[in-house]
């Protein structure tokens, strides 16, 4: 029964000997040179100010929470285009009914305010 | 190529709720702020009279369509005008209400009218993705409204609670209709009896744990007993014009889907669930009724008397015959009736930032509110099941179905549960007229619209107990086709 | 080389498996976002049964339905996690043990 997963063990066979392989040749071919600036843990860029546990401004859930919503519809859009070229005129309709619908929520959240950062 | 049925007329209803929900928002949204908001009412209460007319004329049709996802007959037809007269005593109380505690927002009605959407799409439903749908419908929109006072701790507790239980019941169901659909290869309700009855399929275990796990997940959403945990607690802390809304509207409608999905997609497992239903029935009224009593707060106790409501619903489920599944629909909305009377009642009885829900305060209203104290009194004693009320009628009709098909323990049982519930609706209308004021409470306002939906639930409440043939002739005609 | 298919009952068994760690994980953990995270799980779990049943079957509507579960749970996810951001800001915490105003 068991071997019916065969390819499926090759491939997680190869994939971590491949990690592994990857890790330890830099590891052991690489060079190192440590400098004060090469250890900290922002190499580039500006120095953090304070603890990185701050609040976040309440905009950010709301906007994730309309992207949630709306990037959702995209799961019918796709069955709908496999289906396009055979139903043409009725598969238009029918999803200019759908997404008109998801226009009337977007109308009422723009005029929400709840796209508006400030 | 064939294109899928479509039939407009069926689902106008549906239409005409959808379409009112999104024009209230967004009346909502593009009129000033500051303005007065009390027209979204009145525009959600237009949109609930124009889906009921189109509702009318589908009565007697007993029509179906979209590929056997959807029928209006009669069984959907009395539950769907059960629906917009809840919706429309709810949201005429909201009118009050709403504005009071300062959340008449557009957002506040339009949710009321998609979770009266969803509501009838289960009750409509005849495949399994319909009916999914339409209870998700429903309870988004209700863990939405049970949060609505934001401000207030406890009413944002009870939409968590609401929240994290439902979407866990939610999962219950759905893995009971995975299996089912694994089981039977369909998800048409029809479809999966014919599967069943033509490949003998009683003892598979798959339909088995399917069956176990759809009982889990209508169970909780009916709060029938041991899945009523969350019922109390949402119960209390919803604003009150939602929490009559739950226990009427969202009651119903998960009778609905129970009733469909049991009796359409599995009659030949009818002596499996007969017997869980029994145990759950009688567990029901008797855990409602005896916590009720101990309550001290109104709604709380209401709550509970809801979940004992659902076990008297489930004696008539488990008898299972015509007498006893009209006898379902006149029960659920003669409740409906009674119930939205009660909870309007204690609205009425609050103002402002003072609630006044501890079964105390009602000591001596009988003398300084004579009205809302009799009407209180009515709508109690309907609940507690005195003639010649409406919810006398309809536990005589629930517990005759019984009897009739020898179920003589659970109509005994159901009778004496009945005598207990007297106790504590009568403590109530004990305390209104033979004890003295606790503490004064004076400035309470009556809204127009909520004495009207004082008056409305009276009439229904008298009429369902006068005139009971009309509406059980009604409910008779409606289940023609259903088993 | 072409080794013959996983059977479905594997799937069913591994869906089976995953609604258990769900339905644990939902009654035993404290934290409200893993509660539902659980309550996503089962969810999922459900969908891994539905396309299985849908491709053993060679039916289309187990896949249609899980379709329609993943939207209405993004629909629950944004109410869920709404209400818990309203819940934090009244109570500072979401743990389900503190929830506690409302009882008998």
């Amino acid at each position: 029964m068991l071997v019916e997963y065969f390819t499926i063990g090759i491939f997680i066979a190869i994939a971590i000997a491949f990690a592994c392989f990857a890790v330890l040749a830099s590891h052991f071919l690489g060079q190192r040179k440590p400098s004060a600036i090469k250890q900290a843990p922002y190499e580039c860029g500006m120095t953090t100010v304070g603890s990185s546990f701050r609040r976040v401004p309440i905009k950010y859930y709301i906007i994730a929470m309309l992207f949630l919503i709306f990037d959702i519809e995209v799961v019918f859009l796709y069955p709908w285009a496999v289906v396009f070229k055979e139903y043409r005129v009725f598969a238009f309709v029918s999803m200019a009914v759908f997404l008109g619908i998801l226009i009337l929520a977007y109308i009422y959240i723009w005029k929400k305010g709840a796209l508006e950062w400030e | 190529m064939k294109l899928p049925e479509i039939d407009l007329y069926l689902i106008a209803p549906e239409i005409i709720l959808t379409a009112f929900g999104f024009l209230v928002l967004l009346a909502d949204v593009f009129s000033p702020r500051t303005e007065k908001k009390g027209y979204l009412g009145i525009l959600s209460l237009i949109g609930i009279v124009v889906a009921f007319f189109y509702t009318l004329p589908l009565i007697g049709s007993g029509k179906s369509g979209f590929e056997g996802m959807f029928t209006a007959d009669g069984f959907a037809l009395f539950l769907k005008v059960t629906f917009l007269i809840i919706a429309f005593i709810t949201i005429l109380i909201s009118m009050g209400y709403a504005e009071r505690e300062g959340i008449a927002f557009g957002e506040y009605y339009a949710l009321i009218l998609f979770s009266t959407l969803g509501m009838s799409l289960m009750a409509s439903g005849t495949h399994l993705i319909t009916i999914f749908l339409g209870l998700e419908t429903m309870s988004i929109a209700i863990y939405v409204l049970a949060g609505m006072l934001r401000e207030d701790r406890r009413s944002v507790e009870s939409a968590f609670k609401y929240f994290l239980l439902g979407a866990f019941a939610t999962g219950f169901l759905l893995y009971g209709i995975a299996l089912l659909y694994g089981a039977t290869g369909s998800l048409q309700l029809k479809e999966i009896a014919t599967y069943i009855a033509s490949k003998n399929l009683l003892r598979n275990p798959m339909l088995m744990i399917s069956l176990v796990f759809l009982t889990i997940g209508f169970g909780f959403k009916i709060a029938s007993v041991p899945f009523h945990m969350w019922t109390p607690d949402v119960y209390e802390g919803a604003p009150t014009s939602i929490t009559a809304f739950m226990a009427t509207g969202v009651k119903a409608a998960g009778f609905a889907a129970l009733i469909r999905v049991f009796f359409t997609a599995l009659p030949q497992f009818r002596p499996d669930w007969t017997s869980i239903m029994w145990l759950i029935s009688v567990a029901t009224m008797t855990v409602g009724n005896i916590v009720a009593i101990s309550q001290s707060n109104i709604k709380r106790m209401l709550a509970y008397s809801s979940i004992a409501h659902a076990g008297y619903i489930l004696v008539a489920f488990v008898a299972g015959n015509d007498i006893g599944i009209s006898g379902i629909l006149f029960y659920l909305m003669a409740y409906a009736f009674m119930n939205l009377g009660a909870f309007t009642c204690v609205i009425l009885l609050g103002k402002k930032g003072e609630e006044n829900t501890l079964i105390t305060d009602y000591s001596g209203i009988g003398f300084k509110y004579p009205l809302l104290a009799a009407s209180m009194t009515v709508f109690l004693l309907s609940m507690a099941g005195i003639p010649p009320l409406g919810g006398f009628m309809a536990k005589v009709y629930v517990f005759s179905a019984a009897v009739k098909e020898k179920f003589y323990w659970l109509a005994i049982l159901g009778v004496l549960n009945s005598a207990v519930s007297v106790y504590y609706y009568l403590r109530v209308t004990v305390l209104m007229y033979f004890r003295e004021p606790q503490r004064e409470i004076t400035g309470l306002q009556f809204s127009p619209a909520s004495v009207l939906a004082l008056i409305i639930a009276l009439i229904g409440t008298f009429y369902m107990g006068l005139f009971p043939a009309n509406v059980l002739s009604f409910a008779q005609k409606s289940i023609v086709g259903l088993m | 080389m072409i080794l013959p298919p996983v059977p479905p009952a594997f799937y069913l068994v591994l869906s089976g498996i995953l609604f258990t760690i769900g339905v644990i994980g939902a009654l035993t953990r404290r934290n409200a976002i893993v509660v539902f995270m659980c309550i996503e799980l089962m969810l999922n779990s459900v969908n891994l049964s539905f396309i299985t049943f849908s491709r053993f079957l060679q039916s289309i509507e187990g896949v249609l339905f899980a379709f329609f579960i993943i939207a209405v749970a993004a629909a629950e996810a944004a109410v869920g996690l709404a209400i818990f951001v309203m819940l934090y800001r009244s109570k500072e915490t979401i743990n389900v043990d503190e929830v506690n105003l409302l009882k008998w």
